[in-house]
């Protein structure tokens, strides 16, 4: 929505040019205030609405989006189910849980429908039911056995088509992030790609902009009953926080980051409704030819489901550092993570990478040990439920964010923790006592 | 016949050095440099590596955004590349990816006759990964995104991509004309040189507003965009927690140990 300048209101104080991350605000010569001058917004302005609670005056408006259409055709929600190798991605049942949150926010008789997209995966129906899914949609054919852009974009999109659902949700996977967009772009609507947070009722956008942001919710009405989607997503490298909406078009489109969102707990022989569509592919539709696919030997990095993950930095000075790292991580039950320096260090392979470009966890316990803590680092992992820093620099960003910080040498203080790991709790009833 | 490649680039901000203010929580900006947006100097990369290998080859850059996005344009040439386009009008400004991809199809198709349409994968000032992919449908063309490896036949006709994926990659083929995205596995890109920078300036850069690309008006810009901005804000700085003390490394572990015993996390 554009920005619009109430002159009348303007102060020509400048509060708004500190706001603008994008230098979008110059003055103009205005006769009607003291200062004889308003602001005035530039073509640098790219409508992230920072300056609206920056005004102190109420001079800065949205301009009014225009009236919506009628959008009360499309109905349900739908998850892509990514399946790969006739395995359903973590992702996919997270997203049947969030779907299944959402659905039920919007109403009652809404549902969360699970999109199976293969060949032979209609024994993946029962753990799509198992956790939420009311509806599976299967799509099965030999040529979708595995996954090609130009055929699941087609069966995915003629499904769309068909059977009109208000939302579709896809994981923020190397696959969703080359489907989703060719599929929003054909449907002629938007997406928002790598959401880490969805809402569908005001009232609830409210709570969670309470609760986790410093956004001014003054000016949202908890009485809203529109229930158009609220994606919320890192921008700008993740100095910022955006809230993306899609007004006029159905259906609404996200990617979400994969180890963001709940599952829901697991009810096993639960059922729902199955609908097939046989899909209308042909050869021909398909013009890329997948040749191979190659696992790679690197060790498989589960960091979205670790407990614990034990992540090194520059801090480790070398390469040899993630030896120690290792031998932490085995200790505890953990996994090894990095920060995007010591990737880029080549130190250690990028699926260990945890961050904005990396992956985004949140385990129950989180090391971060000699990382300084870069915003794009904080936030792949500031959501964890304890963060323990190590680092030698007392004024090291990562202590901001650290629930427990030791400032020292990592190469002695790991030692003494993987050594008196097994006496926690006697050490702890003995502090009790 | 030469072949032709387009190489969608975008100038952002160094996210890198972007900082929060922690006392007002905005953004610090100054001194913050544009930079040529890092997939897309991969993607620029490896075509000049099929002119390196095919000198008859002609590499279009095009871009899209504020007057000041000709710098791009000249340092890309400076690098190597043949032309460059600069889309930049004020009826496309706020455009999201979709009306940003319309924008985007016009110019190309306005450029006319190529082979290969090359992008980075995303930009770093939104991270969407989603303009590569919708150029490519709008365009028609198959398309391949995660680029880490690259061939290409001598007939210029038959290419073969490895794909990343999260535990590994897809080995692919296909055919000119396509849209490739890359990424920084793909290369490393080359350094302008003194000479560059000197032919850079005889290049030809065309400034197109959007008449002059034909685009339908009411499909790009802010008003045109599917999505659009609700609210945007600074995450709440997560509470500070406590430094552990103590005199020796061991005091200290069994501090930590102790406390997250009380938290129930081990």
């Amino acid at each position: 929505m554009a920005i619009e300048i109430l002159k009348d209101k303007c102060i020509g104080c400048g509060l708004c040019f500190k706001s603008c991350p994008y230098d979008a605000f110059e003055f103009e010569p205005y006769t009607g205030n003291k200062a004889g001058k308003v602001a005035k917004v530039n073509a640098k302005c790219s409508f992230c609405n920072q300056c609206l609670t920056a005004c102190k005056f109420g001079a800065i408006k949205e301009k009014a989006a225009e009236a919506a259409v009628d959008l009360s055709d499309y109905k349900h929600i739908w998850v892509y189910a990514e399946q790969r190798d006739g395995k359903l991605m973590n992702v996919a049942l997270e997203l049947i849980g969030e779907g299944y949150r959402l659905a039920k926010e919007i109403s009652e008789d809404t549902k969360v429908c699970a999109l199976l997209v293969g060949d032979g995966i209609a024994h993946l129906a029962d753990e799509c039911y198992a956790y939420g899914a009311e509806e599976v949609i299967l799509i099965e054919d030999p040529l979708l056995k595995n996954y090609t852009t130009d055929a699941y974009t087609k069966v995915i999109y003629d499904a769309i088509m068909e059977k009109k659902p208000e939302i579709v949700l896809y994981g923020a996977t190397h696959i969703g992030r080359d489907l989703a967009p060719r599929i929003a772009a054909r449907c002629n609507t938007g997406l928002t790609a790598d959401c880490t947070r969805l809402d569908v009722k005001v009232s609830s956008y409210i709570e969670f902009a309470k609760k986790s942001t410093t956004l001014d919710t003054s000016t949202l009405d908890p009485n809203d009953p529109s229930t158009g989607i609220k994606q919320t997503r890192p921008a700008f490298g993740g100095n910022l926080m955006a809230t993306i909406i899609c007004p006029r078009t159905r259906p609404q489109m996200s990617t979400v980051r994969p180890g963001v969102m709940q599952k829901r707990e697991k009810v096993a022989g639960a059922k729902g409704e199955l609908t097939v569509i046989k899909p209308n592919i042909k050869e021909d539709d398909i013009h890329v030819k997948l040749v191979e696919i190659v696992k790679s030997a690197k060790e498989i990095v589960s960091l979205t489901d670790a407990d614990i993950i034990c992540s090194g930095g520059r801090g480790l000075g070398g390469p040899e550092g993630f030896k120690l790292i290792k031998e932490f991580a085995d200790k505890v039950g953990g996994v090894v993570g990095s920060s995007r320096a010591a990737v880029d260090a080549g130190w250690i392979d990028h699926s260990h990478q945890v961050g904005q470009t990396g992956t985004t966890v949140k385990p129950k316990i989180y090391f971060a040990c000699g990382i300084s803590g870069a915003i794009q680092h904080l936030a792949g992992m500031q959501t964890s439920d304890i963060i323990v820093a190590i680092n030698k620099d007392p004024d090291a960003p990562i202590f901001e964010v650290a629930d427990f910080g030791i400032v020292g040498d990592l190469y002695k203080v790991i030692p003494q923790i993987i050594a008196e790991w097994d006496n926690a709790e006697a050490l702890y009833d003995a502090s009790t006592k | 016949m030469a072949f032709k490649i387009i190489v969608c680039a975008k100038q952002v901000p160094d996210t890198n050095v972007i900082k929060i203010n922690p006392k007002t929580g905005t953004l610090i900006r100054d001194g913050v440099p544009s930079i040529l947006n890092h997939d897309d100097a991969n993607a620029l990369e490896e075509a000049l590596k099929i002119k390196d290998q095919y000198p008859d080859t002609h590499i279009t850059v095009v871009t899209m955004g504020p007057p000041q996005a000709k710098d791009l344009l000249l340092e890309c040439l400076a690098m190597g590349a043949d032309e460059g386009v600069l889309v930049s009008d004020r009826a496309v400004g706020g455009s999201d990816t979709w009306a940003t991809s319309n924008t985007l199809e016009a110019a190309i198709r306005k450029i006319g006759e190529y082979d290969l349409v090359f992008a980075g994968r995303q930009a770093i000032d939104g991270d969407t990964a989603q303009v590569g992919p919708q150029i490519a449908e709008k365009l028609h063309l198959p398309q391949v995104t995660y680029v880490e490896k690259f061939s290409i036949d001598k007939n210029l006709k038959d290419i073969t991509v490895q794909r990343q994926l999260e535990d590994g990659y897809e080995t692919i083929k296909l055919k000119t004309p396509c849209m490739l995205t890359a990424i920084k596995e793909l290369n490393t890109p080359r350094y302008m040189t003194i000479s560059g920078i000197f032919t850079a300036q005889k290049k030809p850069i065309h400034v197109w507003n959007a008449k002059d690309i034909g685009v339908d008006l009411t499909t790009v810009g802010l008003e045109a965009s599917p999505t659009n901005v609700f609210r945007s804000f600074t995450p709440a700085p997560k509470g500070k927690g406590i430094v552990l003390e103590g005199d020796t490394e061991a005091e200290v572990s069994k501090k930590l140990l102790v406390n997250l015993k009380a938290k129930h996390v081990i």
